[in-house]
């Protein structure tokens, strides 16, 4: 199957997402599945709602997954985000990544993980079970170099 | 000239619209727009300080030139995944 860039309103297919990078040139295929979860430290949360900048969201995803071809001897990858309202238990990411051996499936699945909630304008509302609701914006949440009055170049 | 910068999630609640118009000079760069819709919104200049500014869809350095032409938009720190 080809594999997937794609941003989608509705539920995510975590089979097909799995199935897209999977290949006989690969021993080994990671899917890395991101949920809405319950309790964070201590306070739950009844909902999730995300919303993007979809235009670059899908110009960087596309940029992630030629990047970590660049630094693994990566068959295939696939990324998909949901974005809407994503209930307790439901699925908002999910990151698959073929490779020959298993260790560069591992950390190409969390490289590109970690960098996605670093780079991709995308953005959570959490809706807590107190009535209150907030958008998340973490401290630090920025690509390199783009610190306040920072001149870097984006590496 | 005028350029209209895009908001995004607590951007657009702050400002109680999804676009903003910023009046710019011609030569006016990413570190002058920021600094000029701080003044403009003063609602939204906390989070100016924290948040990064697109064009194009590329992350832009506070040197980089800007043109009525290009997409513009205010990226608070991201939360996907």
């Amino acid at each position: 199957m080809k594999s997937i860039v794609e941003i989608t309103p509705g539920p995510i297919d975590c089979d097909a997402v799995l199935s897209s990078v999977q290949s006989v040139a690969a021993g080994a295929s990671v899917l890395f599945v991101g949920t809405t979860r319950q309790f964070t430290r201590g306070k739950e949360t009844l909902k999730l709602d995300y919303e993007c900048y979809e235009a670059m969201a899908l110009k960087k995803m596309e940029q992630l997954r030629d990047q970590v071809q660049k630094k693994w001897d990566v068959q295939a990858c696939s990324i998909v985000h949901r974005i809407g309202t994503v209930k307790l238990g439901e699925s908002s990411i999910a990151v698959a990544v073929s490779t020959p051996h298993r260790k560069d499936a591992f950390d190409a699945a969390e490289w590109l993980v970690n960098v996605l909630k670093k780079e991709v304008p995308i953005w959570k509302r959490e809706y807590w079970k107190d009535g209150s609701q907030e958008w998340v914006h973490p401290e630090g949440a920025l690509p390199e170099g783009f610190t306040p009055g920072d001149h870097a170049e984006n590496g | 000239m005028q350029v209209q910068v895009v908001l995004f999630a607590v951007a657009k609640e702050l400002a109680k619209s999804e676009t903003v118009v910023v009046e710019l000079e011609e030569t006016d760069n990413v570190a002058a727009l920021k600094s000029k819709m701080s003044h403009q919104f003063p609602q939204l200049k906390d989070l100016i300080t924290r948040s990064a500014i697109s064009v194009n869809h590329e992350f832009a350095t506070d040197d980089c030139q800007l043109t009525g032409a290009s997409e513009i938009a205010l990226i608070p720190p991201v939360s996907g995944g």
